[in-house]
């Protein structure tokens, strides 16, 4: 063995030759040890590293995503080759250190390299445990650690076949996903009887499952392995109850142990890792420990956020620090597959003295659990909807008294603050309520106002940029949103926003927007095909997606696309509402509110004949007809239409109502004829399909009795023409408008009308209304459309116009004559 | 085929909407047939386990329906609510044969709700 020492450091006239420090481990806790330790005294140190795998600092975390194929391994790099260059660094990789001398200051590497040091900072992180079992060492089993371990997956997966993944929790989970999108055939075993039971408690770990066997994952709980089988490689693994399950690769996902032999073999004092005191020192002064290898104050961590606080510790030390301390973490959890939202924090097992909160949306597939003790968050569980993790994480790391906001703590920090149709939850209303102390990024520690900070301070425009300066959301990538919500409002109309939002649903990794893009840009025509071409994970959708991608397709080929009943929920598939007891409302259209004794007295005749029990004037000016049986739909409409009177389309996410106030035609106070008005914007108007519902109004006076400022759009007439309110609505958060313009004709504020409309079916996503809308693209994005464009504005209402030659049919008519969806009417048959 | 069931053939697979549902009337309540996007038949009692809303009257997706009122979904094999929801529509075994579609309406078997029933 030859025998090796640093080149003598340069000599240099003014200062002592510097200190040197030789780093064992190059992965997520060493390197940031080193990065930190490089911000506070970049010149104190020789530094080298020793990595025992080939390649330069890469960000373990997301194997996950490069096992799924979603990034590749060059995206995952934290530093190049060339940081380690150009910070001097002496990286050396793909050499494991074996033996540490302790008397002699030196580290010896596999290759017979010795590096002599003053510090010694060992972060070997952990290996996996491979439980004990014949077979264990076949070929074909792997544990999920590193990238030789991905990259012996994807070769096995290239190769298609069965996967059995042992272990059914974070990493194995991940590992299943991923194995899986790679076309392979894959069961989980678990030990215990809920997926992830460390993290989850029953209800998640359910819902979890569901959505895991859903994706075509068998998982099999309660599943003790006795055996792996196979000669030269794997090819079964065998449980303790005899059922065996054949594999052609099995992957150990049962937990990790600190890797702490060089320490143990140094004479450290280790227990279940490196024993480390809060300045991170091991037993011997010259050497300190970080990562996963350790053990402080009687812990052990798998996660990085912790490891990271360690880091700073260790850094500062090094660096010289006397007083920073490490005192332990708590840790939350968040699971990496797409698509599957799960957060923990805490302890969530419950019991004497806990209170439960529990929330179910089973629809959206959300469940969210708070367990608070002595009024103090203790733990939290969240399924399918997990942006408040944070908080309650803030505050249960704080202790944060939660008495003042008990009642409405599971409804997270907006609650109440936000707006939106049909109490759709608004996250940047959310962010935007967190003080700045609110940790965003947990893997990093950073909080909300040292991003904003670094935004404003160092004109940061983008999700990358804030990486760089701020390392939120460097690591697992789960804050993502909120930084995104972050950058929107520090910017406002300066975010551009990223490519990268939510899914339009379970069915598809595609978001609205990228959906109505590649609708338009690959000419895509109808349901089949659009779920063909962007490669739908579901045969036909679900509830979520049909009814949008039917919208989408009606606005995108006016006149083309023919409208696809079977994905309109019900009340737009026979244009009525249907009422708790299954039963039918029936609200005729009232032109801006004006009816007459000859509609009254049709109204009055269908009441009599079909013996409809209740008559109620609705909020929207009309009269609502209630308990109207099914098959009688068509015979009531029949009797409508004869009368003159068509559909209201209270039904509809479309145009409902146009609330008038008398105006100049009878009240002292008004300013115009806002009656006439109403009438006109409505009969431009009804029949067409918004992504949510539109409802108008004109007041006659700034008096606004027809309540014109909280609606869609509202008219307000005054003495030298109209001021057009836009972005409101009543509903459970109510949002007052923000005045688009004053105009001076009718004229104008038709072409406004229908240019504004239009502007709202194509950029705002399904199911949002125009408030959120305009939240979200501010007010000054329509404004540039329609005030400033006139040009635009001629366009967009010229669209709106010609779509709504196709769509001013009256529904009613149709379907009373027979000719559309007799079947929807009548049952198939009667038996018995 | 099954030879216990007695089969009441009561209309054809044609007059069934494709993702869709119509409704068979009997003694016993209304039974919801459906018919999925690959031409498959099912048969449950059409009243949601949750509240009692018209399966009939849902969105019907793979072999799935979404009830119109609360969104509950329900498998269309079992009956079973697709968890977390728990609860189940009463099924009736259902075969077609030569493009007709015949119920076994004897061995209906009745569903259990979750809360709410009726
Ligand atoms: C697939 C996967 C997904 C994960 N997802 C998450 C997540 O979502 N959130 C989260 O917080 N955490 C996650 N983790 C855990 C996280 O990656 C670890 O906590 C973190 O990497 C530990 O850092 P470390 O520096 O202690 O160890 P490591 O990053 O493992 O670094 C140790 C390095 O030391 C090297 N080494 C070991 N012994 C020697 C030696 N004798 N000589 C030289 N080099 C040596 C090893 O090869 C390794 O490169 C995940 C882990 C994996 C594997
Ligand atoms: C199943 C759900 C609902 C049904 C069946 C329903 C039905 C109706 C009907 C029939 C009207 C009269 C409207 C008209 O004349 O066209 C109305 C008015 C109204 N609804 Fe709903 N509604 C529902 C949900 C909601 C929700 C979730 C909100 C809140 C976000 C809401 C807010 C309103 C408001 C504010 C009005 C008054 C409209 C006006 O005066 O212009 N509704 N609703
Ligand atoms: S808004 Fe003005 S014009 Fe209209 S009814 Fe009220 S006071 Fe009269
Ligand atoms: S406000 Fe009345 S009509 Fe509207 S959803 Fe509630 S109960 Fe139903
Ligand atoms: S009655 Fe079906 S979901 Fe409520």
């Amino acid at each position: 063995m030859s025998t090796h020492t640093n080149p003598p450091p340069p000599a240099h006239p003014l200062k002592a030759p510097r200190e040197r420090l030789v780093v064992v481990g190059n992965g997520m806790a060493g390197i940031r040890t080193l990065e930190e330790l490089l911000a506070k005294a970049p010149d104190r140190y020789d530094i080298t590293v020793f990595g025992a795998e080939p390649h330069p600092n890469y960000n373990r975390i997301m194997l996950s995503p490069v096992l799924a194929g979603e990034k590749t391994f060059e995206q995952i790099v934290l530093n190049g080759r060339d940081w380690y260059e150009a910070n001097g660094i002496k990286l050396l990789t793909g050499d494991r250190v074996e033996a540490v001398d302790r008397a002699n200051r030196t580290v010896t590497a596999m290759s017979g390299l010795t590096v002599a040091y003053d510090r010694l900072l060992i972060a070997t992180g952990s290996t996996p445990f491979i439980i004990p079992v014949p077979g264990a060492t076949l070929p074909g089993v792997v544990g999920f650690r590193d990238l030789a371990d991905v990259e012996t997956m994807l070769e096995a997966a290239a190769r298609g076949g069965r996967a059995v993944v042992i272990g059914g929790g974070l990493l194995g989970l991940e590992a299943a996903n991923g194995l899986k999108v790679k076309g392979m055939d894959v069961t989980v075993l678990h030990l215990m009887d809920t997926l992830m039971e460390r993290q989850l408690d029953r209800s998640a770990g359910a819902l979890l499952r569901h959505e895991l066997e859903g994706r075509g994952i068998a998982v099999l709980t309660g599943a003790d392995t006795a055996e792996i089988v196979g000669n030269e490689r794997v090819s079964a693994v065998r449980l303790k109850n005899g059922q065996e399950l054949p594999a052609d690769l099995v992957v150990m996902a049962v937990g990790i142990r600190p890797n702490m032999a060089l320490g143990k073999a140094a004479g450290l004092a280790c227990g279940r890792g490196i024993q480390v005191d809060d300045a991170m020192t091991t037993s011997d002064p010259a050497i300190l420990s970080v990562g996963e290898c350790v053990e402080h104050r009687g812990q052990t961590y798998g996660l990085v956020a912790p490891l990271f606080e360690m880091a700073k510790v260790a850094a500062d030390r090094l660096a010289g620090g006397v007083e920073s301390a490490y005192t332990g973490s708590v840790t939350s959890t968040k699971l990496k597959v797409t698509g599957v939202d799960v957060f923990s924090a805490g302890d969530f097992t419950g019991g004497k003295d806990c209170e439960d909160i529990v929330f179910r949306d089973a629809a959206r597939g959300v469940y969210k659990r708070v367990v608070v003790k002595e009024n103090r968050i203790l733990g939290a569980v969240l399924y399918g909807d997990t942006k408040d993790g944070g908080w309650y994480f803030q505050m249960l790391k704080d202790g944060t008294e939660v008495a003042p906001v008990r009642d409405t703590l599971i409804f997270g920090p907006n609650f109440g603050g936000g707006f939106g149709g049909e109490g759709a939850a608004n996250p940047k209303a959310a962010v935007a309520a967190l003080p700045d102390s609110a940790e965003i990024c947990g893997c990093n520690g950073v909080c909300k106002g040292t991003i904003v900070k670094a935004i404003t301070e160092k004109g940061l425009s983008s999700l990358d940029e804030v990486r760089a300066h701020t390392k939120a959301s460097a690591s697992c990538g789960s804050c993502t949103g909120q930084v995104e919500q972050l950058l929107a409002l520090t910017l406002g109309d300066g975010y551009a926003g990223e490519a990268k939002a939510k899914p339009m649903c379970k069915c598809t990794d595609r978001t609205h927007d990228e959906v109505r893009r590649a609708i338009t840009a690959l000419e895509l025509k109808s349901i089949p095909d659009v779920m063909q071409r962007l490669e739908w994970r579901t045969p036909d959708g679900c509830h979520h997606c049909r009814p949008a991608l039917n919208y989408y397709l009606l606005c995108e080929w006016p006149g083309e696309y023919k409208d696809d009943s079977r994905s309109r929920y019900i009340n737009e598939r026979v244009h009525a509402n249907i009422q708790k007891d299954g039963t039918y409302s029936v609200v005729p259209r009232m032109w801006g509110g004006l009816t007459s004794a000859k509609e009254l007295r049709a109204i009055a005749d269908v009441v009599d004949k079909f013996a409809i029990p209740t008559v109620k004037v609705t909020g929207g000016q009309r009269i609502d007809l209630f308990g109207v049986k099914k098959e009688d739909l068509p015979a009531v409409w029949a009797d409508l239409n004869a009368a003159g009177m068509v559909s209201g389309h209270a039904y509809a996410k479309g145009l409902r109502t146009v609330k008038t106030c008398v105006g100049s035609e009878w009240c002292r106070f008004g300013t115009q004829d806002s009656t006439g008005l109403g009438v006109k914007l409505e009969r431009m108007t009804w029949g067409t399909w918004t992504p949510h519902k539109v409802k108008l109004a004109v007041s006659g006076c700034p008096r606004n009795c027809a309540e014109a400022t909280i609606k869609d759009l509202g008219v307000v007439c005054v003495d030298s023409g109209y001021e057009l309110h836009v972005g409101g609505n009543g509903g459970m958060h109510v949002r007052a408008c923000d005045l688009l313009v004053k105009v001076e004709t009718e004229a104008e504020v038709l072409e406004y009308t229908g240019a504004y409309m239009q502007l709202y079916r194509e950029e705002a996503r399904y199911l949002e209304r125009t408030a959120p809308w305009l939240e979200r693209v501010g007010l000054d994005h329509i404004k540039r459309r329609l005030v400033d464009d006139p040009e635009g504005r001629a366009a967009l209402n010229a669209r709106f116009l010609f779509s709504q030659s196709f769509s001013q049919d009256d529904p009613w008519a149709e379907r009373a004559s027979g000719s559309v969806d007799r079947h929807e009417f009548a049952p198939l048959a009667q038996v018995g | 085929m099954d030879q216990s069931i007695s089969w009441i053939t009561v209309g054809s697979v044609e007059d069934i909407p494709r993702q869709g549902s119509r409704v068979v009337r009997t003694e016993g309540g209304d039974i919801a047939l459906f018919r999925t996007v690959t031409d498959e038949v099912y048969a449950l009692e059409d009243r949601c386990p949750h509240a009692g809303g018209p399966l009939s009257q849902g969105i019907v997706h793979g072999a799935r329906v979404t009830c119109p009122l609360h969104n509950w979904v329900i498998d269309l094999a079992s009956g079973e609510a697709v968890g977390p929801d728990e609860g189940c529509a009463g099924h009736c075994p259902v075969r077609v044969v030569d493009g007709t579609v015949q119920l076994g309406l004897a061995a209906f078997r009745p569903g259990r709700g979750g809360c709410g029933h009726g």
